[in-house]
């Protein structure tokens, strides 16, 4: 019994240090935010490096938004990751947007450079800004090719538009103030919403994202900002100027991009991830492809999972899904194992300090109330993204159970038992192993049972720093609006939460001692 | 000229941290062979008392030596397995089966195995339990009654000089109480263990004992044989206490 406790710490802590990937020389890392486009160009960025350099590349997509991906970058955690020049400038420059899209440019890429040795190369050739879009025939019948145009019409029209957007002063503010656009009413809609208004023309403009794929489907048109209002967000590869000095090769390879994708493709590409439920990998692919730049040509497209119902989907990405399975246990497992080598020992300390335990333990449940994500996020500018932090968060809430159980089954083990033992000449040692740790064995293995469940399914929230495990179909899927992926990320994962609560619940039984029935 | 006490209580006192006086100077010797019952009411004093004989409570004044040993001078893990000990509740160990409760304390002492089986089957039978039924069973899987002998022959298994009693009856039902006494006393003429007896039960007292002292408020009032207490009570509390006896 003991031995195989014992192994399995080994496997486990094994399986922690192996998880941790060491920063081999010959290896960048890729990382994304958790949207779609964001995760295509990562993925182009990917397989251009695949096919053209010696170098291994690793992905760390979804990660979740820019604070996570700028500090992942800052620390080394990540190399490289697809960044706009309007939210380097804004998020985290804290400047005011202004000016053309070339002065954006030079003043993220000299204020980048000289503060953090990164590197923007040159921008893709397309911006996702906030643009204003109209019906595509309204703007024939209208003649609207710009906002001017629609300024000329608008107290006619109906707009329909974001809360956010209306009530900013980049957003439809500043736009009556420098276009003098008025609309006749204005609706406030929730995104989601103002697709639909505007193909059922209950609406006649709109806020939009310039490479949107809904505005193919939706048949709208942006109308060209002629006045420069909406600061410009072009997109380009930023990267450490470090690994460019390891690897030029890496600037030189995504140079190829530089320029090659405009709006209009990338609204096609995002379409494609948006409402056709293609992988990434797949449409990244073909853009590439089309671009002349894949070397493979003629082969299919890979791995295409097209069930027609929730199982069909499982069975097709049983694959994936056992991998993940794996990566979900092992970060879970590790996280679980070093929180009971640091709890028990630290619940029986407790309880020979017994002036401590109760703020130590109020500390720990503090740490227990701090919602999970921010907790995950605040890993990052110490340990950066990816398995380690995760493994550290997962680590921080297993504690406060075990601890808990530890402290109070240790404490009210039989205590007149352990008042005859003492009588009788037992040492304090003899009666910690021989009385109070076999009595409290159910007590603790019940907080190691809660620990391990709030970490099997806290582990899902890893995929936001790129951990991995069953949180990336879920985040993935959340992202593409694609139920059957995240309920294939979320089916096993509840599932290996029952599984886990159900075995530890039989070692649970099986470590009561024996002679305790019935009382 | 009386044998050297066999334990010796000299101005013991015992005030805890927050003021509390829990034994106010109490003096009294324990001649070896005698059972001497320690009567109070709850608060008295007599279990802190007892527990300053086995180092279980470290007395802030006075001193107590058991042959003739300061008490204060002992390594209190080796004393305690050199004196026998029975709570109320019998105290034995949840999940261990009765014969390793017995052998509890010649365990400890480094007794060998076939030794420490002998000599739990033997005090088994001198409580009166047929240690073929009851050795391998569970604390949980015995009566009250039961409970307490195996408490009495964890207590004797080392054959220790000095025996504590901490209300070793209280818990009983009146029947098994009777049956218990009777036993103790069997034990007290076959075996002549110094034994130290606290209970509130003073009709228990007069049974049991060859002297009861009286406590109270943390001092003994008296300590006399029986007939001594019934027909010189020194002290008004304890004409009182006698008086409450014979109504």
């Amino acid at each position: 019994m003991c031995k195989t406790a014992g192994l399995a710490l080994v496997w486990v802590l094994g399986w922690a240090i192996l998880a941790t990937p060491l920063a081999a020389a010959d290896r960048i890392v890729i990382g994304s935010k958790n949207f779609e486009e964001s995760r295509l160009l990562a993925e182009m960025f990917a397989q251009l490096l695949e096919e053209r350099t010696q170098l291994q590349v690793e992905r760390r997509l979804g990660l979740a938004g820019t604070q996570v991906c700028f500090e992942a970058l800052k620390n080394g955690a990540i190399d490289v990751y697809p960044e706009y020049t309007g939210t380097g400038l804004v998020s985290i420059l804290n400047e005011k947007a202004a000016g053309p899209p070339a002065q954006t440019l030079n003043r993220v890429r000299s204020e980048f450079l000289s503060r953090w040795n990164l590197w923007w190369l040159a921008p893709l050739g397309f911006e996702n800004s906030w643009e204003i879009a109209v019906p595509a025939e309204l703007a024939e019948r209208e003649h609207l090719e710009t906002i001017s145009d629609l300024a000329r019409v608008s107290k006619r029209l109906h707009g329909g538009f974001g809360h956010e957007f209306v009530g900013r002063e980049d957003g439809l503010l500043g736009l009556q103030k420098i276009y003098g656009l008025e609309f006749g009413s204005v609706d406030h809609l929730q995104q989601a919403l103002q697709y639909q208004a505007a193909k059922e023309r209950r609406i006649d403009a709109l806020d939009v994202y310039s490479t949107d794929g809904r505005l193919i489907l939706y048949n709208l048109k942006v109308l060209r900002d002629d006045r420069r209002f909406f600061p410009p967000y072009e997109a380009a590869a930023l990267v450490r100027g470090e690994t460019l000095k390891r690897h030029p090769e890496v600037g030189t390879v995504l140079g190829l991009l530089a320029g090659s994708l405009d709006e209009d493709t990338m609204r096609a590409l995002n379409l494609r991830l948006q409402e056709g439920h293609e992988s990434e990998a797949v449409v990244a692919r073909d853009a590439l492809r089309k671009l002349g730049l894949s070397k493979e040509n003629g082969r299919t497209a890979q791995r295409e999972i097209q069930g027609t119902g929730i199982l069909a989907y499982l069975w097709g990405a049983r694959r994936d899904l056992g991998r993940l399975t794996l990566q979900h246990l092992g970060l879970s497992a590790a996280a679980l194992a070093l929180g009971a080598l640091f709890a028990i020992p630290l619940g029986l300390w407790l309880e020979r300090q017994r002036r401590w335990a109760e703020t130590v333990i109020r500390i720990l449940g503090i740490f227990q109330t701090v919602p999970s994500l921010a907790l995950l996020a605040f890993m990052i500018p110490f340990l950066g993204v990816g398995t380690l932090p995760a493994i550290a968060a997962l680590w921080i809430y297993s504690l406060f159970p075990i601890v808990r159980n530890t402290y109070t089954g240790v404490r009210d083990a039989d205590p007149k038992a352990v008042e005859a033992a003492t009588a009788l000449g037992m040492t304090p040692g003899q009666i910690l192993r021989e009385i109070r740790l076999p009595l409290a064995a159910p007590v603790v293995m019940a907080g190691l049972r809660t620990a391990a469940v709030l970490t099997v399914g806290t582990a899902t929230l890893a995929a936001f720093i790129g951990a991995g495990g069953l949180g990336e179909p879920i985040v993935t899927g959340l992202q593409l609006a694609n139920t059957a992926m995240i309920l294939s990320g979320a089916i096993p994962a509840a599932l290996l939460a029952l599984l886990v609560d159900a075995g530890l619940g039989w070692v649970e039984r099986k470590l009561r001692p024996a002679g305790l029935e019935g009382r | 000229m009386p044998a050297d006490p066999l334990l010796e209580a000299a101005g013991v006192a015992k005030t805890y941290g927050d003021g509390t006086v829990a034994l106010g100077g109490v003096s009294l010797a324990v001649r070896p062979g005698e059972t001497v019952a320690l009567v109070g009411e709850s608060g008295s004093g007599k279990t802190t008392l007892l527990r300053t004989f086995n180092a279980m409570v470290k007395p802030s004044a006075g001193e107590v030596r058991v042959e003739g040993k300061p008490v204060s001078g002992l390594d209190p893990i080796a004393l305690r397995r050199r004196i026998g000990y029975v709570p109320q509740d019998g105290g034995l160990i949840p999940h261990w089966r009765i014969s390793k409760n017995v052998e509890l304390v010649p365990r400890l002492l480094g007794w060998e195995r076939s030794r420490r089986q002998a000599r739990s089957r033997e005090m088994l039978s001198l409580v009166g339990l047929d240690s073929s039924t009851h050795a391998n069973r569970y604390p949980a899987e015995l009566s009250g009654g039961q409970r307490q002998r195996v408490a009495f022959a964890r207590a004797l298994a080392a054959d220790p000089p000095l025996i504590l009693l901490d209300e070793p009856f209280g818990a009983l039902d009146a029947l098994t109480r009777l049956e218990l006494h009777r036993q103790f006393l069997d034990l007290k003429k076959s075996l002549g263990k110094t034994t130290v007896l606290v209970t509130h039960d003073l009709a228990e007292a007069f049974r049991l004992a060859d002297r009861i002292g009286v406590m109270r408020g943390g001092r003994l009032l008296q300590l006399g044989t029986p007939d001594e207490l019934a027909k010189s009570p020194a002290d008004p509390y304890v004409e009182a206490l006698l008086e409450m006896r014979r109504v």
